[in-house]
């Protein structure tokens, strides 16, 4: 699994699908497209400019609560993020992310302490998310078998094209 | 050591004997839907694997959102569902005039029954634990993963029991049940898990307001919302099922994560305040919420009985000059019963706009979109930030007899104080 090097957007408890892409523009697939409009309740438009490809996306409690639309990570992944660090989070927004390749790790104590714009270095094979801006570390438990199969795999239809169930 | 429902249907649909919660299964899924948002994901991933092959008599593809086309992109999305209906002979595509909202619709013509395993590419899929099904919302990955494979991957949920017991007061409802026990478990306690749904009053409960109750179990983080099926189940199904059903039941000795008990003879009517599910309130205690428009319909609230319930308040009435009333049944019987027995008089008498089967006003996909600064009381399951509109719009979630008592009001009440 590639390391994570990005800077960090911080949001609240509760980011639901809605806000990560309003339902209105759920008539759009291309993941461009969907990108232009990403955190648009809460960040305003065309918020994607401002993120550099590998920055992390950091919540509170049930993050990606609400819809089960998938244009949610889409959106998140086309506009750079590399992965999401939340307190919790919502199951099908979880199954989501993985299945198309985007990890998210649970951490509450980063998900407390960390302030956006701070440098976090992440690796996910040794369960390690070290602070840049401040220099302060922090472990999680290694993510489970199915879901590093899904991240290695880039998701869930290589897997099962290529290893089946 | 015994076993819940959510257990049982899923170790019935994998190849072990039991299963426990934390493992991780492969189970066989029965039934699948997805709709004209989520569809289209799927299908572009279906149509980039070469001679890809799909389950295509297990899967309804209902058009249910943005529909009847509000926009050129919605048409073509529309056009994508139909097309590959067409090429794969999916057997079931309800195309507009005969499509209705998914979750009343599937459950309407039979087409998921007690004991099934049911993944849909919507989160409300869950709606069908009221019929003693296992029913999960998945995105549109894993949808095209099942449509291939008829297969999914499943961790087994632990399961909370909700035990309510006590006789509803009047104009109290499954709805109000259910925004009750949103506040009483809060955002997170319920992710990843099951909710199990029994009780004395449940027992008297109609199949419409289990059918409300298990719709928004999503809404508490759920993976599913079930309901122990009895006599009220086996009477819905029993002239609709399309397959053989198979009614599970929980071991006394079944094992939960956690018992919560509610005595509901007490509750009065809730309404959600902005902008979670879970901010229920007593109507009588938020004081005076003058309103702009109300909706009623939604794969939560838009049944046949949610609608005698509101033509029962707005007979003789007309809704608050101020105010706008958009009431949409949710699927063309529903529509078709409604007018026969003249409850579309009612409301067009009331003068409220009666609108198609869609799930356009709840998301604020459209027919029915809030401006900045205007105040909704929807019949409906989300009152996210911009859910029907205008960022700086607000949503109130409701049972269907407040609702049309406060079209009547223009303001947010008891339905007793327009009775």
């Amino acid at each position: 699994m590639e390391k994570i090097l990005g800077k960090v957007w911080k949001f609240g408890d509760n980011i639901d699908t809605d806000v990560i892409i309003p339902a209105r523009y759920l008539n759009m697939t291309d993941p461009d497209e969907l990108a232009a409009h990403v955190f648009e309740p809460q960040r305003g438009e065309k918020f994607n400019e401002v993120i550099d490809r590998g920055d992390v996306v950091v919540g509170g409690d049930n993050f990606g609560c609400g819809s089960s639309r998938e244009h949610a990570p889409i959106a998140l992944k086309a506009s750079g993020i590399s992965c999401v660090i939340a307190k919790t989070f919502a199951r099908i927004f979880y199954r989501n992310s993985f299945n198309i390749g985007i990890p998210l790790i649970i951490q509450p104590q980063v998900a407390e302490e960390i302030k956006e714009g701070e440098i976090l270095n992440i690796d996910l094979e040794e369960g390690k998310i070290k602070n840049e801006s401040s220099g302060k570390e922090y472990s999680f438990p290694p993510l489970e078998e199915m879901m590093v199969k899904l991240i290695e795999g880039k998701g869930l239809i290589p897997y099962i094209l290529n290893e089946g169930y | 050591m015994g076993h819940t429902i959510t257990e049982k249907i899923l170790a019935a649909h994998s190849d072990k004997d039991e299963v426990n919660p934390g493992e991780h299964i492969v189970a066989d899924v029965d039934f699948m839907v997805a709709n004209d948002i989520t569809a289209p994901i799927t299908i572009n991933i279906i149509e980039d694997i070469e001679n890809a092959r799909i389950k295509n008599e297990q899967i309804a593809l209902v058009p249910d959102h943005f529909t009847p086309n509000k926009d050129i992109k919605s048409a073509q999305n529309v056009k994508l569902l139909r097309e590959f209906s067409k090429k794969h002979n999916v057997k079931y595509f309800f195309e507009t005039g005969r499509c209705g909202v998914e979750h009343c619709m599937l459950p309407e013509k039979g087409l998921v029954v007690p004991g099934d395993l049911v993944i849909g590419a919507d989160s409300h899929t869950c709606t069908y634990g009221a019929i003693g099904c296992f029913s999960s919302g998945v995105g549109s990955t894993d949808l095209a993963g099942a449509l291939l494979t008829g297969k999914i991957w499943l961790r087994v949920p632990e399961t909370i029991k909700l035990e309510y017991s006590g006789k509803l007061k009047n104009w109290v409802y499954g709805k109000d049940l259910i925004l009750m026990t949103l506040k009483e478990l809060g955002n997170v306690a319920a992710i990843y898990k099951a909710l199990e749904f029994t009780g004395s009053t449940i027992s008297g409960l109609s199949i419409y307001q289990r059918l409300t109750m298990s719709n928004m179990a999503v809404e508490a983080g759920a993976k599913n919302g079930i309901f122990p099926p009895d006599e009220i189940t086996e009477e819905y199904v029993k002239d609709r099922a399309k397959r053989n059903y198979k009614m599970y039941q929980s071991d006394s000795d079944a094992e939960y994560s956690d018992i919560r008990k509610f005595d509901v003879s007490d509750l009065d009517p809730q309404v959600s305040l902005p902008h979670l599910p879970s901010n229920a309130e007593n109507v009588k205690d938020i004081g005076k919420i003058e309103i702009d428009q109300v909706f009623i319909g939604s794969c939560t609230n838009g049944w046949y009985e949610d609608l005698e319930i509101a033509a029962k308040v707005l007979k003789g009435k007309k809704v608050a000059p101020e105010t706008r009333l958009i009431i949409a049944p949710p699927t063309p019987d529903i529509y078709m019963k409604a007018l026969r027995n003249g409850l579309l008089e009612i409301f067009g008498e009331a003068e409220a706009v009666i609108g198609p089967p869609t799930c356009g006003p709840c998301l604020g996909g459209h027919m029915g979109i809030l401006a900045a600064g205007e105040k909704a009381v929807a019949t409906t399951n989300r009152n996210f930030v911009g859910r029907m509109g205008h960022y700086d719009s607000e949503v109130y979630l409701s049972n269907p007899a407040v609702a049309a008592a406060s079209a009547v009001a223009g303001r947010i009440v008891h339905p007793e104080e327009v009775l």
